[in-house]
């Protein structure tokens, strides 16, 4: 199978279905551009209960080596569920500069 | 051509016998078509069905309105339906009925052919059950010959299995027992 | 050869089917629907085809069953019919824009409003713009015929698109008539195992289906229109392959008495060979007549039905659907569009006939003939009427 041009320009050019053979090709949009505040760790407070990974609507929460969990910022967009969640309150949404 | 009109109740088998005719007819390297009166089926209520047979290709697909043969399956049909309505001047009447075709002739004020037989009886006798679509159709190969006897046993064999041949006794009881009064001027 | 019986013409397409070694059925098992279901239903238990069959709670989820089934490369099969159809709306065009081949039978009756039942075209007409290829049978040979050839059309990498096989609910879903059916390995033959151009499987990651804003959208249904349209040249391939194998050869537009005829009655569906009838006797009393039928429907075949037409002076298009507030009949509309550039364009009279089951007879389509005749010579040609309505 040809490899289709990573954006189909011309009409000609769609993939037949607009089918999308490349696996994971999501995670070139990154949706951390649309963010206005950030979550922040205060891991003297973390009990590393794991709420923040399970509620992150985006997926993009993850535990450590050290078992603490932090965000991707190419895609957390702010939306600031996991500090809602989060009832030790160990996460902060800080305003992005 | 010939243009057939089957009258019975909702589950007495008149679209059954509609289609061991039309199966017995293209056997015979005839064209045929069977077909209910289109709708919902509700047990009990009156229905009709409908045959055709012909040599040549059949191309009409609309409904029958003048059939040349009618055959009625529960003569309780009779006076709570119009059986000869369209039914040509020199066509077949056939009813189950004990009745004899000169009774039914005065009660119907029908001038063609008409053939009756208790197909009733021979249904309770021959299967046990009073219906009697199987057995009609030995009455309408006897008044109204569309296809050969020999012709329904195949379909009827192979619809029936096992009953088959008490079927096809019924069948042919009543292609003996059937009375015809032919047409009158 | 092919042994001639006799069978209950629903009866026949799922026995053709039967024989196109399908993976996948999805069924709504109920009302609305034809024998087709419950006798596909009743091969599959018997073991005469390893077919992987779904009865599911509604037309909607058919469609959805068997676009899943098909994306992972299965052939498959779903069957419906009026309100049903109606259900299945929302899906059909997603089916053309995945590109997934389905095929699929549709046992053509009224849509409610009020509850009908019977026959007429009211259910596919709402779908004609789904993107799906769409083609109209006659009698139960052809109903056999097509649905085995639509599998071949839409698997087709040229094409891989659905397929809607129009059989005229009760009319002929419901006879009892005279078929052939085509030899097992004949038919194994013709339609070889499906290839699919893209499966869902893990070791084979796709996506299918996925979101297109207007960045790219727009472009998107023009690669659907020319698809779709190009898909002719294969529909018109397989009917050629279908008659140096099995020896009946199909059109996208048939005619009968046509070629000196000087005013042409169109048709579509079941109705075609009762209006052969009526042709017939119009031709005793020395009328210039002959009959149109159209079989495709989409791609709408504009360069065959125009050529059919050429010498006509009048069209006299029957249509067994309306388009309420519009132009009246959708077939009528189809052709006026058809022939608005030809210079020499023969008049249109539209009839809406046989809404709703209404018999219409061989003396209708002669009474339609020769009005319109009449008409025309009064210059009153009508854009469409109702034909039969009570007054």
């Amino acid at each position: 199978m040809k490899k289709a041009k990573k954006w189909p320009e011309a009409w000609h050019e769609v993939n037949v279905g607009a089918m999308v053979f490349e696996p994971c090709s999501a995670r070139e949009y990154h949706t951390g551009s649309w963010r206005a505040r950030r979550p922040v760790w205060d891991n003297t407070r973390c009990i590393r209960c794991g709420l923040c990974y399970i509620y992150c609507p985006e997926g993009c929460v993850s535990q450590n080596a050290l078992g603490y969990f932090e965000a991707d910022l190419n895609y957390c967009k702010g939306c600031g569920i996991c500090a809602h969640e989060c009832w030790p309150t160990a996460i902060a949404m800080v305003e992005e500069a | 051509m010939v243009e057939i009109r089957w009258h019975g109740r909702g589950g007495q088998g008149a679209v059954t016998s509609v289609e061991m005719l039309a199966l017995a007819a293209i056997e015979e390297g005839k064209y045929a078509q069977g077909f209910p009166s289109f709708g919902p089926e509700r047990r009990g209520a009156p229905v009709a069905a409908f045959t055709r047979i012909n040599d040549k290709q059949i191309k009409v697909r609309s409904g029958i309105y003048h059939p040349d043969v009618v055959i009625v399956l529960d003569p309780g049909l009779i006076g709570l339906v119009n059986v000869t309505d369209g039914l040509k001047p020199k066509g077949t009447l056939i009813v189950n009925t004990p009745k004899s075709p000169e009774q039914l002739r005065k009660e119907l004020n029908y001038r063609g052919n008409i053939a009756t037989v208790d197909a009733t009886k021979i249904a309770k006798e021959e299967l046990n059950v009073p219906i009697t679509n199987t057995t009609m159709l030995g009455a309408v190969v006897r008044a109204a010959a569309p296809v050969k006897l020999k012709s329904l046993e195949v379909p009827l064999k192979e619809r029936f299995g096992k009953l088959a041949p008490r079927n096809i006794n019924a069948l042919k009881r009543a292609y003996n027992e059937l009375k015809i009064s032919k047409a009158v001027k | 050869m092919a042994k001639r019986v006799g069978m209950e013409v629903a009866i026949a397409v799922a026995e053709a089917v039967g024989m196109c070694n399908v993976d996948v059925a999805a069924v709504y098992p109920i009302t609305p629907q034809s024998h087709i279901a419950e006798h596909l239903s009743d091969i599959v238990a018997d073991g005469r085809t390893d077919t992987e069959y779904v009865t599911v709670e509604s037309e909607h989820s058919a469609i959805s069953v068997v676009i899943g089934a098909s994306g992972t490369g299965a052939r498959t099969y779903t069957a419906t019919s009026s309100q049903g159809l109606m259900l299945m709306h929302e899906i059909l065009p997603i089916v053309s824009a995945m590109r997934l081949p389905i095929c699929m039978a549709v046992a053509n009756r009224a849509v409610s409003g009020p509850l009908n039942i019977l026959n007429d075209h009211s259910d596919i007409m709402p779908q004609r713009d789904a993107g799906w290829i769409v083609m109209f049978t006659e009698n139960g040979q052809e109903a056999i015929d097509l649905s085995i050839q639509s599998f071949k059309i839409a698997e087709d990498p040229e094409v891989m698109l659905p397929v809607a096989v129009n059989i005229d609910g009760f009319q002929l879903t419901h006879m009892v008539e005279p078929v052939e059916f085509p030899d097992q390995k004949a038919v194994s033959r013709f339609i070889p195992a499906r290839k699919p151009y893209a499966m869902l499987h893990p070791d084979t990651p796709v996506t299918m289906g996925a979101f297109a804003m207007s960045d790219i959208y727009h472009e998107m249904m023009m690669v659907k229109d020319e698809v779709l349209k190009n898909s002719k040249k294969t529909i018109l391939k397989v009917w050629d392959e279908w008659a140096k194998t099995f020896g009946r050869r199909y059109k996208p537009v048939e005619t009968y008495r046509a070629d000196d005829a000087e005013v042409l009655l169109v048709t579509m569906g079941s109705m075609g060979e009762t209006a052969e009838v009526a042709i017939d006797e119009l031709r005793k009393k020395k009328v210039s007549v002959g009959l149109v039928k159209i079989r495709l429907w989409r791609p709408f075949p504009f360069d065959e039905f125009r050529h059919v037409v050429r010498k006509a002076k009048l069209l006299i298009v029957t249509d067994r659907a309306v388009s309420f507030g519009g132009p009246g009949g959708p077939v009528h509309a189809e052709i006026k569009a058809a022939l608005y550039h030809d210079k020499h364009r023969p008049a249109v009279h539209d009839y809406i006939i046989g809404l709703g089951g209404r018999d219409v007879r061989v003396s209708d389509f002669v009474t339609m003939v020769e009005r319109a005749i009449k008409d025309r010579r009064k210059s009153a040609v009508k854009d469409y009427e109702f034909y039969g309505v009570r007054e």
